[in-house]
């Protein structure tokens, strides 16, 4: 097989960022939730007019806060008034009002090209003032300052860092079959503020992000061939780096960023692992079987890579040393079916589709003592991924027919159904902290 | 972080000065919305060779008669053996190659929507390298026949009932030229 040179199609086609919001976004419905949220009043911020833009920041918190199932925010209407600093909170009032904890704040703009967000939380059994801080960012990034208020306010209280600035890639559907169209998307956390960052009438899949958040990788089919593309995130600028003879898939960045594991068939069909040095463009073979290998992901230290392989007959999943023809030994036995693995950010849990008698699930399965946990309840669910702080999944479930986007806390307690108003959405991905 | 960015920049000059020349931009010269300082790149392109879409089974070449006219063979669930009624079909593409080695096919394998995406990638290529063992023993060159799996992706029709699974287990011959 021939290592194809590949050519860069710097600043190519298609992109995006900034395009105009012409799809579906998602909207977040709590389907099932703690049975004890801890009651927050997230209180009105002081506004900037006109810098803000008129975005709602304590809307945007209050709910980042409640979308985790942990908190049930106060309701404005029953607020009685609209402290915006610590000092003018009446803790016996809001106390009254049944809250745990009340949170108050400002957004102003000191210069042109900046926004500050400054707000308090205080613990109203103690009266306590448990954060004082602020957010800084730039003026059109307001929603993201707020999501990091979340973030922030979420880990001083549950003890877990928070996920909210984050992002989500996904691609969706639209057309009737044999015609569709096809659209990789990147949202907040929250599934607002979508983009649409390429766009094809031939399949994208399997979008993986880069350690760092500045690049994701996908699989795109046009020309009709499938080729596994690199895409800087800002700047839309993107360059072919397999499409080889075949199937040319699954790609997963290595932990330090330096590599990715991808499947590749050659003309001979036969899927195998291998990873590809990003600076030097060298090819290493890690899998070499008849089987279907597939599906690989990395261990965090970057010493293994767990994938999916029909060699014993059935899909089970395997662990091999990241190296060229590295032993591979399996690692799932109870269940019928084990596919797609997908490591927690601490390396302990594998997350993961099982079958058993039919419909297709996510499951976690604790790597310590092997004892493995169902976490939802559709008949093809698929494509799980961990949120960076290990706190939540992201995944593919079928809503009245259609692919919809889910998640599921890991203690599979919260779940959380993100709705599109049209098309299918599937094959998403929890992008890293900090981008 | 950083490190992670400066490694793909590295790795993309390299490239370009492995590749000797401007960069390619394969796009067919359709325009895009500029996007603005911060933004990049256009939103059009990508369409592939438009000369294709939906040419599964329209090509030009091809064998005669009934048998060469059928150019989707299709598969039971998790399978890729052929079945029996697909074996002169098959052949009577075979045959034609065999005879013309200036033709090329483009074998397309499609599977229905059960078992994960990447799987069903496997699988769909497994049919396909099904059909190209087939015309081979015909005495196709391997040069005349390429494979590309869609997996699930590309389905014949929409549903999730056996009706509409039956129909998108399938690989397609496509002729190139």
């Amino acid at each position: 097989m021939h290592p194809r040179k590949f050519y860069p199609a710097l600043l190519a086609l298609l992109a995006v960022l900034g395009a105009p919001r012409a799809f579906a976004e998602l909207q977040i419905d709590i389907t099932k939730g703690v049975t004890d949220p801890i009651p927050i009043a997230v209180v009105q911020f002081a506004r900037a007019v006109p810098a803000d833009g008129g975005l709602d920041v304590a809307a945007v918190v209050q709910r980042d806060l409640e979308s985790s199932g942990r908190f049930k925010g106060m309701q404005r209407r029953d607020m009685l008034s609209q402290p915006t600093r610590a000092g003018e909170v009446q803790t016996a009032d809001w106390r009254t009002a049944r809250n745990d904890f009340i949170v108050v704040g400002r957004v102003s703009a000191p210069s042109a090209n900046e926004l500050v967000i400054d707000f308090d939380l205080m613990n109203l059994l103690t009266g306590q003032t448990l954060l004082s801080q602020n957010v800084r960012v730039v003026p059109n990034s307001l929603r993201y300052g707020a999501h990091r208020v979340a973030d922030i306010i979420y880990e001083r209280i549950t003890g877990t860092r928070g996920a909210f600035a984050t992002r989500i890639m996904y691609v969706s559907v639209d057309g009737a079959p044999p015609k569709q169209n096809y659209q990789l998307l990147v949202a907040d956390s929250d599934g607002e503020n979508m983009r649409r960052v390429l766009q094809s009438d031939r399949p994208i899949m399997s979008p993986a992000w880069s350690p760092d958040g500045q690049w994701f990788a996908y699989v795109s089919f046009e020309q009709d061939i499938s080729s596994v593309w690199l895409q800087n995130a800002r700047t839309a600028e993107r360059r072919r780096i397999s499409a080889r003879a075949g199937v040319n898939g699954s790609p997963s960045f290595s932990p330090d960023g330096k590599k990715i594991a991808l499947t590749l068939s050659g003309s001979s069909g036969n899927l195998d692992i291998y990873m590809l040095d990003l600076a030097s463009q060298q090819l290493t073979r890690v899998t070499d079987d008849p089987a279907i290998d597939t599906e690989a992901t990395w261990s965090p230290d970057g010493k293994y890579l767990y994938f999916m392989s029909d060699r014993g007959g059935a899909p089970q999943i395997y662990r091999a040393e990241a190296r060229e023809r590295g032993p591979a030994k399996r690692i799932t036995f109870n269940v019928g079916q084990a596919m797609r693995p997908r490591l927690s950010p601490d390396g302990t849990q594998l997350l993961m589709i099982t079958r058993e008698g039919g419909g297709d699930k996510v499951a976690v399965m604790d790597l310590a003592n092997n004892q493995t946990r169902t976490l939802t309840r559709g008949s093809l669910d698929e494509s799980p991924s961990f949120a960076p702080n290990g706190a939540q999944i992201i995944y593919a479930g079928r809503d009245r027919g259609l692919g919809a986007l889910a998640t599921v806390s890991i203690d599979g307690q919260v779940t959380l159904r993100l709705k599109s108003d049209q098309g299918e959405v599937r094959d998403p991905v929890w992008g890293p902290f900090g981008n | 972080m950083r490190k992670t960015a400066m490694v793909l920049i590295m790795a993309a000059a390299l490239a370009l000065a492995a590749c000797g020349g401007k960069p390619k931009v394969q796009n067919d010269g359709s325009t895009g919305e500029s996007v603005g300082a911060n933004g990049g790149a256009s939103t059009s392109g990508l369409e592939g060779d438009a000369g294709s879409v939906g040419g599964s089974g329209s090509g030009a070449s091809g064998p005669p008669g009934q048998l060469g006219s059928q150019r989707i063979i299709y598969f039971e669930f998790d399978s890729s053996d052929i079945r029996s009624e697909f074996v002169d079909v098959i052949a009577a593409h075979g045959r034609y190659l065999a005879g013309n080695a200036s033709i090329r096919v483009r074998l397309e394998g499609h599977s229905d929507e059960r078992g994960t995406r990447e799987y069903n990638i496997g699988l769909a290529e497994r049919r396909s390298q099904a059909v190209k063992r087939a015309l081979m023993l015909q005495g196709v060159q391997e040069s005349q026949v390429a494979t590309v799996s869609y997996g699930e992706e590309r389905p014949a029709v929409a549903g999730s009932d056996e009706a509409a699974y039956s129909k998108n287990r399938r690989v397609e011959i496509v002729y190139i030229n």
